[in-house]
Order: structure tokens, then C-alpha cells, then sequence
């Protein structure tokens, strides 16, 4: 789950990092008096969606008075911002977060990922903030320092004041950092959190440390046990389908393709969409129905593929393991009848009562191609899509 | 011969009494598992499914003797149940449950290494050596026993790895499921080491996924270490890059653990690689000539 940058910084002042005095608005109304309530004489405003590259797209201004900040707020509250990690809809713009502006000396990076190599959190800095970090990995990889955290000890003093030498800082920015780092290591522990970045992480003037950007990752696994976290959910910054999904414990992404994809089991689910695109066809969806495929299940997840207007086609492929592909069966038999499917359904069923599960699918009067195995199921939906 | 378990293998379940555990063992012990009780905290002294139920896993190991326990329990509680079969000094531990809070893993598998105790998943289908003794939920009936070993990230991707080497004849030594999770306990390397060992084992299967590099540093240990042939599939070719397909480990981050470069990496170690599940069995028959 992802966190809002004004909901990460709300999280970093918790913690006691050092982050902006900011309002977030709400609507254009409310610009004028966050500026009374700011100090300063420039402030930056900020649109708050669930996408980077918000600057280059025009999300994120500076401005000198009130009005500025109203005609900023008109121009991107209701709107949909499109930066190069949306997709061409963009996302869309409920709350905008404005801040009194820092004089900045420099800018660094500090981020935290889980590294599954190591099997240990480990945070990373480095002295090239406000660039992707992606960037500075490949380019100039002895520019970024890491330390690994041991999950029964969590970040020691010493890991903190190692990262901070390393990246040159003066005695007292080093208990700055060393603060704010032991800090941002309990929020990741506390939270259960996947990604936390500060980028930039700025130096000041004045030489002190503030975290002017914030991005927050949180395992979704663990939301259950943060009811506080639960509840910073934004899901207009969400995929309905993929809300409405879940619902149904179903696990569904949208693509772009012609061929909607109906599967038991993560790694096949993925493997259906490879083979449809190595037979030279278009998987318009990820779709798991999970180990407990019931007839509702089923027939639920064959209308959230149809509502995706752009599938010609389905195809479904399951792998009876414990689940019965005769139960399969008849959950796609009832599910067609009711939704009324009008284009054509490949499916594959293998494993536990396939057999049978097949024979009930031929002896339907629905339109249902019977496919051996998984090339030629492909092969099968992809002639079906490609007649149309 | 095979690998970890065996017809000898004495097995207890954590969660033993819930709706997961007392489905998933009435079939093992159908296949022939040789189940020996179960902890469920509060029932213990009771029996279910014929065999005794005990409160700690400490109890069911001094009473029963136990080699494997494998594990049921909800996501919220399989950090503890998990240190407790390690503390219990329970040589194997798989554990079944998936959406386990990743630093709970994390705390889990750094304790675990540190005792003898070996732990298989989370969010795994489990092991099973065909016709001895089987450890989860797959189905027992497309397993025949025979050479080839199979380790894989995905369960129904391993069923599709079965039911084609088990058609063709050449059957399955063992197969470990080690899990979509993005912290396993037993890792690619941990299990190609095993069948490598293992004389029983003629060919390997391995099946891998987007995300991580475990598939890329087990390539660098098949060059290094492993003789017998090994057929590699991956999957997630067609995956979009920052989503989570399905199993959490299962993410393409920072242009990282994409499906092409990890085939480049197994067939640099010279992997016999496919591009379709369907074809893993011709695979096989491929870089063996069997």
C-alpha cells in the first residue's frame, strides 16, 4: 500500500525527522489561509497523487502569495495529473500540500527497501539526492552507502554514524543524521513498511537536516495490524477494478491487451499471460482466483474481465491441485450463463477431475472451446480474437 | 533415494485441529504420510484424526519423535509458530501459510538460521517425495516416483512440472515448493545443493519468477556446482514492470529482476531453458535424451 507524501512527512514528524511546516488543502478555498498559517514569503505547492515525476509534469509550484496559491489549487484540484509513472489517464489530484520553501545548500538521498538477498533491511544514502536513485546506481554506484540492519537489534548508533561520514558530513550534522536515521529505522520496523525514501534530503543554509520529499511503501500483508495506517488508504489513487477484486480475494491487474486471462495460482497466472504474448497475442489481465475458487469466486471474476471493454477473448487455465476442476467447471458454466458471455471462452482444465470438469463443459449448449494443454490454449484464443 | 523426506519421516502439523490443517493431513496421511500427531494450544490430550493433539510442539517432539512439522496456522501467528518448532529442535519445517508480514520473516528466518532446523516457504505448496511421504497441499496423484528432482517458486507451475515429467515416465525424486514469498527459507541454491547430492536425482527442474535475484545466483551455482542437467523456466516474461503479481515476491523494481535477465543468466550456465510451462517435460526429455 502506498502512502501520500503528506501522510509519509506526517509519519517522518512522528518519528522525529525533520520535515517542512505544511497545510494540505483540500479545495482552492482553503489556499489563502494556509498561507497565513505558513511563515515566510515563498512557499511551494505540492500535488499529492501516488506517481513521481510530479514535478516535470507541472504538479509542483512555487508561489509568492495567496493568490498564487488559489490559481495553483483551481488549476490542479479534480484534475488528473499524468507524469511519466502514471499511465495516459493519469491520477488524480484530491489534495495539494503546501509548505513553507527551504534554502538549500544540498541536496542527499536516504532510502530503505527489505533486501532479499541480504534478507535484511537495508538503508541506502547517497550525496546525489533529488535524481532518481535508479539513475545514480547504474552510473555512479560507489556514490551510494549502505548499511544492513539485523532484525533483532534494528539500526545501531554506530551504522548511522558510519553512513553519515560516508557522505561527509560535518560533527553536527552527523548527530542530525544519526537521529534521524534510528528514527526513520523505527518507523520501518514499527509499521511495517517495504520502502521508505527521502529524496531529497536536504542541507540547509544553516547546515541542518530537513526531508523535503517522502515516499512510503507499507507491506500490505501487515496493514491488518495498523489500523492507523489502514485508514490512510486513498482509493481514488487505486485501479477500481483491482479494488473490486480484492473484495473477492481475487487478485487482478489491468493490461492492455485483447485476451482476458482467468487462472488458478500466481505463477501460472503469470506464465498464461507469457504464453499468450509468445503465440504472438495481447493478455489484457493478471487474474489469480486463488485455491478456493467457488462458483461465485468464478463467476465474479469473469465480470470484472468483461468490464474491461477492450477483451475479444478469454481464456481460462486451471490447474486443479486440491481445487476440483469439475466444480471449476460448473462455476464457469453458471458464470457464462448469467453474465451472458457473447465472445469466446478457451479453457483448459487439468489436474484433480479434469476429465469430468470437461465433459460437463462439452455437454453445456455455451460457446466453450476445450483446449489440451497451455500452448494450445493460446494458440486457440488467440485464432478466436484475431478472427474477430 | 531422495531429498529432506522420506516413508521414515514421522510429521506433525501446527494447526492441526483448524479447517487448513484437518483437510490438508487427512489427505497426507490418505498418501501415506506418516503423520505422528498435532499442536493445537488448549486441545492438547485430545485426539483428532486418530492421532494425539498436543499444546506445545515441544510436547509432540518428546512424545512423538517427530522429524518435520509443517505449518497451517494464520499469517498473524506463523512468526511464532514457526520459532517454536525451531526452539522445539524440529529438524524440518515447512511452512504452508501465505501473507506473512515480510519483516515477520525477516525475525523468523535470522532465528532460524541460527538453529539446525531447516525451514521450507512460506506461501509454498510444500514437498513431497512421490509414493513416501508428502508435506502440504499438492495433489498427491500426479506425482509418480522416478529421477528428476523439481524446485520451484510457484505451486501450480510445480503441478505442470509434475504432470509432464510424471507423463513421460521419468517421474520425481522430491519436489520443494520453496515459496513466492520475497523471503524464503530454503532458497534455490539451498535446494539444487540437495539434489545434486542426491544419487537418485538424474535431472533438475527448476522454475523461477520475476523479482529477486535468486534465480540469476542460482545460476552461478549451477556452473559452480551442479553436473546433472537442469531445465529452467521463468516466469513473468509479460509482466509490467512495479506490480505485484500475486505472490509478493513477484515484482519487477528498478528494472531489476526481470524475466529476461534471468533466463540470460541460466543459460550462461548453461540451463536447458523453455519459454512455455507446457514444454518443461520435452525439456527434460531434450537435455537428457531420455
Amino acid at each position: 500500500m502506498n502512502l501520500h507524501e503528506y501522510q509519509a512527512k506526517e509519519l517522518f514528524r512522528r518519528y522525529g525527522l525533520p520535515v517542512p511546516n505544511g497545510v494540505v488543502i483540500h479545495d482552492k478555498s482553503e489556499a489563502s489561509n494556509a498561507i497565513r498559517e505558513l511563515s515566510g514569503n515563498r512557499w511551494i505547492a505540492k500535488a499529492q497523487v501516488h506517481a513521481g515525476g510530479r514535478g516535470k509534469a507541472g504538479g509542483v509550484q512555487l508561489v509568492d502569495d495567496a493568490d498564487a496559491a488559489t490559481e495553483f489549487a483551481a488549476s490542479m484540484l479534480g484534475k488528473n495529473l499524468v507524469t511519466f509513472q502514471t499511465d495516459e489517464r493519469g491520477q488524480p489530484v484530491r489534495r495539494i500540500l503546501i509548505e513553507e520553501t527551504s534554502d538549500i545548500a544540498s541536496e542527499l538521498y536516504l532510502g530503505a527497501v527489505v533486501d532479499r538477498g541480504s534478507q535484511r533491511v537495508t538503508f541506502m544514502a547517497s550525496t546525489e539526492g533529488g535524481v532518481e536513485i535508479e539513475k545514480v546506481a547504474e552510473e555512479t554506484p560507489e556514490k551510494i552507502h549502505r548499511i544492513s540492519v539485523n532484525p533483532m537489534l534494528g539500526v545501531m548508533p554506530y551504522q548511522a554514524r558510519k553512513l553519515a561520514f560516508a557522505l561527509g558530513l560535518n560533527p553536527d550534522q552527523v548527530k542530525q543524521f544519526a537521529r534521524l536515521l534510528t528514527g526513520l529505522g523505527r518507523l520501518f520496523v514499527d509499521k511495517d513498511l517495504s520502502l521508505v525514501e527521502v529524496n531529497p534530503l536536504v542541507i540547509t543554509g544553516k547546515g541542518d537536516l530537513i526531508c523535503l520529499d517522502g515516499k512510503i511503501n507499507v507491506d500490505d500483508n501487515a496493514v491488518y495490524r495498523h489500523p492507523d495506517i489502514a485508514e490512510l488508504r486513498d482509493q481514488s489513487q487505486e485501479d477500481e477494478r483491482e479494488n473490486r477484486a480484492k473484495e473477492w480475494d481475487l487478485n487482478y491487474i489491468a493490461l492492455d491487451g485483447k485476451i482476458g486471462c482467468m487462472v488458478n495460482g500466481a505463477g501460472l497466472a503469470m506464465a498464461t499471460m507469457d504464453v499468450i504474448t509468445l503465440h504472438g497475442g495481447e493478455p489484457a489481465n493478471f487474474l489469480d482466483v486463488g485455491g478456493g475458487a467457488t462458483k461465485e469466486r468464478v463467476a465474479e471474476a469473469l465480470k470484472i474481465i468483461l468490464s474491461d471493454e477492450n477483451v475479444k477473448g478469454i481464456l481460462v487455465n486451471i490447474f486443479g491441485g486440491i481445487v476440483r476442476c469439475d466444480l471449476i467447471a460448473e462455476g464457469i458454466i453458471a458464470a457464462v450463463d448469467e453474465v451472458g458471455i457473447k465472445i469466446p471462452v478457451v479453457v483448459r482444465l487439468e489436474g484433480n477431475n479434469a476429465e469430468l470438469g470437461s465433459r460437463m463443459l462439452d455437454e453445456s449448449s455455451l460457446n466453450l472451446i476445450a483446449a489440451t494443454d497451455l500452448n494450445d490454449a493460446a494458440r486457440r484464443i488467440i485464432a478466436e480474437v484475431e478472427d474477430k | 533415494m531422495s531429498v529432506l523426506i522420506d516413508s521414515n519421516t514421522k510429521v506433525i502439523c501446527q494447526g492441526f485441529t483448524g479447517k487448513q490443517g484437518t483437510f490438508h493431513c487427512e489427505q497426507a496421511i490418505e498418501y501415506g504420510t506418516r503423520m505422528v500427531g498435532g499442536v493445537t494450544p488448549g486441545k492438547g490430550g485430545q485426539e483428532h484424526l486418530g492421532l494425539p493433539v498436543f499444546n506445545t510442539v515441544e510436547d509432540a517432539v518428546a512424545q512423538t519423535g517427530a522429524d518435520a512439522s509443517v505449518v497451517y496456522v494464520p499469517a498473524a501467528f506463523c512468526k511464532d509458530s514457526i520459532v517454536e518448532a525451531a526452539d522445539a529442535g524440529v529438524p524440518l519445517i515447512v511452512c504452508i501459510t501465505e501473507g506473512i508480514p515480510t519483516l515477520d520473516m525477516l525475525q523468523a528466518k535470522a532465528y532460524v538460521d541460527q538453529t539446525d532446523s531447516r525451514l521450507i516457504g512460506p506461501n509454498c505448496p510444500g514437498i513431497i517425495t512421490p509414493g513416501q511421504c508428502k508435506i502440504g497441499i499438492m495433489p498427491g496423484e500426479i506425482h509418480q516416483p522416478g529421477r528428476v528432482g523439481v524446485v520451484s517458486r510457484s505451486g501450480t507451475l510445480t503441478y505442470e512440472a509434475v504432470k509432464q515429467t510424471s507423463d513421460r515416465g521419468f517421474g520425481q525424486t522430491t519436489c520443494i515448493g520453496i515459496g513466492g514469498d520475497p523471503i524464503p527459507g530454503t532458497s534455490f541454491i539451498d535446494a539444487l545443493e540437495l539434489f545434486q547430492a542426491d544419487p537418485a536425482t538424474e535431472a533438475i527442474v527448476m522454475v523461477g519468477e520475476i523479482g529477486g535475484t535468486a534465480e540469476e545466483e542460482a545460476a552461478e551455482f549451477i556452473s559452480a556446482h551442479v553436473s546433472k542437467p537442469v531445465v529452467g523456466y521463468i516466469a513473468g516474461v509479460s509482466a509490467p514492470p512495479g506490480k505485484r503479481m500475486g505472490h509478493a515476491g513477484a515484482i519487477i523494481a528498478g528494472g531489476k529482476g526481470t524475466a529476461a535477465e534471468k533466463y540470460a543468466a541460466l543459460e550462461k550456465a548453461g540451463v536447458h531453458t523453455v519459454r512455455s510451462p507446457a514444454d518443461i517435460g520435452q525439456g527434460v526429455a531434450d537435455a537428457t535424451g531420455w
